[in-house]
């Protein structure tokens, strides 16, 4: 044992110390958003132990993937080939909407929706942290990933990224209570707020005024207002309307579509959009329409 | 905290770290218990010349990183924990195990309110109570853990 009466530093300087460091470190990290590279880099810095936590599940996943039997196999391939005809039919169908879209957006001289680029990406882990909805994901900087980009899943919009590492990034989902989603009704057009709750299963809408036009059921689908979410993809259903007058506003819940308490795959969406050649479409066209327009006037 | 072995202390704090992130089903993971809180607490009640209120923040700053919370919530939340443990070792080292068991969840109660307050203060969380499940699996796995630590200390003669 230690002598223990020639210690430097007794435990009450240490714990001042130290609580003036974690202030400090809340203060800039939370107030300042200063820390956003250091956060990157200490995200790289503490990915293997990520991978290494992540591994034993991984070993489950593996072995009851390969421990099929042959015959759930087939039926399994049978299942996609079939969903396969299917969404080629809709593909082709999708195709000659898209052209036909295409040319009336370029004849009212408006801006062509371009190509979005997607990349997969595989969940690592989930936080234990219940204060925060959060996952990480097996992509980084290494890939192109960028902070703020949207992240789905098959179903609707799952949130976005937050912090990206070298290898690996976080993302934040819808639900999170620090996080919004501009959307609007399917239905109707009608433009709302998505605010996250904090509960896995529900979002709320703040600020709707009772005479709003909501009904329970309703798709709730990304309006592209933001900027940071491309628009039209679904994100929640309404759950819930209460109109009580004696509020100032009407109570709607809704519930997201993407299942976020089980993701697996996701798609990231790139916001580099493939602009060129429909971009210039639409000046000629606009070049065109204005020629016409000069020469019905002379 | 090299020296006569203190690595081992370095990579049972790691294990304790990796398991207080592996992913788990949503039922199990409100009842995770305070990994590293538990193995922190046994090195500063065996060795409090080695592990102290730095080695504590130092891992919850790791937590931090890892849970992707505001940086230095749980580094305040663990360093406060520690605090009372690393004043009163020679007190609570006399206790009984089940004894001991009891001020340990006291202890994990009051980490869990104190990153909940700062949380609270950061953004509008509200309090649930499933946020202090964790305080029920630390108690039930502190003996283990105790017991298991002793051993590793002994065998590897770390002073």
């Amino acid at each position: 044992m230690n002598p223990i009466f020639n210690q430097g530093t007794s435990p009450a300087q240490r714990l001042t110390l130290v609580l003036l460091c974690s202030a400090a470190l809340i203060f800039f990290d939370h107030k300042m958003a200063s820390f956003e590279t250091a956060r990157g880099y200490l995200q790289s810095l503490v990915s293997p132990l990520q991978y290494m936590a992540n591994a034993p599940k991984q070993m489950m996943t593996w072995a009851s993937e390969n421990i099929v039997i042959r015959q759930q196999l087939m039926k399994e391939n049978q299942h996609f080939r079939e969903n396969e005809l299917f969404f080629h039919e809709q593909a082709m169908q999708l195709d000659i909407v898209r052209q036909e879209n295409e040319r009336l957006r370029s004849l009212l001289s408006s801006p062509v929706r371009g190509e979005i680029k997607k990349m997969f990406a595989e969940i690592l882990s989930v936080d234990s942290d219940p204060y925060s909805h959060q996952v990480v994901i097996n992509r980084g900087t290494n890939d192109g990933v960028y902070e703020g980009q949207p992240v789905l899943d098959e179903k609707g919009i799952v949130g976005q990224i937050l912090h990206v590492g070298a290898s690996s990034s976080r993302v934040i989902l819808i639900s999170d209570i620090s996080h919004a989603i501009p959307v609007r009704i399917q239905r109707n057009g009608l433009r709302l707020i998505a605010s996250g709750s904090g509960q896995i299963d529900r979002l709320i809408h703040n600020f709707v005024a009772h005479s709003a036009d909501v009904k329970e059921g309703d798709l709730l689908v990304t309006s592209g207002l933001g900027g940071k979410y491309p628009e039209g993809y679904p994100v929640s259903r309404v759950v819930l309307v209460r109109t009580d007058e004696s509020r100032e506003f009407a109570t709607i819940y809704s519930q997201p579509v993407a299942q976020i308490d089980r993701l697996r795959y996701m798609l990231l969406l790139s916001k580099e959009t493939t602009k060129e050649p429909s971009a210039e479409a639409s000046k000629t066209n606009s070049g065109s329409l204005k020629n016409s327009s000069k020469a019905g006037k002379s | 905290m090299f020296s006569n072995n203190g690595i081992v202390i370095l990579l049972t704090l790691l294990i304790a770290i990796m398991a207080s992130i592996t992913p788990m089903p949503l039922s199990v993971d409100a009842f995770r218990p305070d990994w590293v809180l538990i193995v922190l607490v046994y090195w500063c009640l065996a060795l409090p010349n080695k592990v102290n209120i730095i080695t504590a923040w130092v891992m919850g700053f790791i937590l931090d990183v890892l849970l992707g919370s505001v940086l230095g919530v749980h580094a305040c939340a663990m360093a406060l924990s520690v605090y009372i443990i690393v004043v009163n070792f020679q007190k609570i080292r006399n206790f009984s195990v089940w004894q001991q068991a009891l001020i340990i969840g006291v202890l994990s109660a009051q980490y869990h309110l104190v990153v909940f307050w700062l949380q609270r203060f950061l953004s509008d969380v509200v309090f649930l109570p499933n946020y202090l499940y964790p305080v029920i699996t630390t108690i039930v796995l502190w003996p283990w853990v105790f017991l298991l630590l002793r051993r590793v200390r002994r065998h590897f003669r770390i002073k």
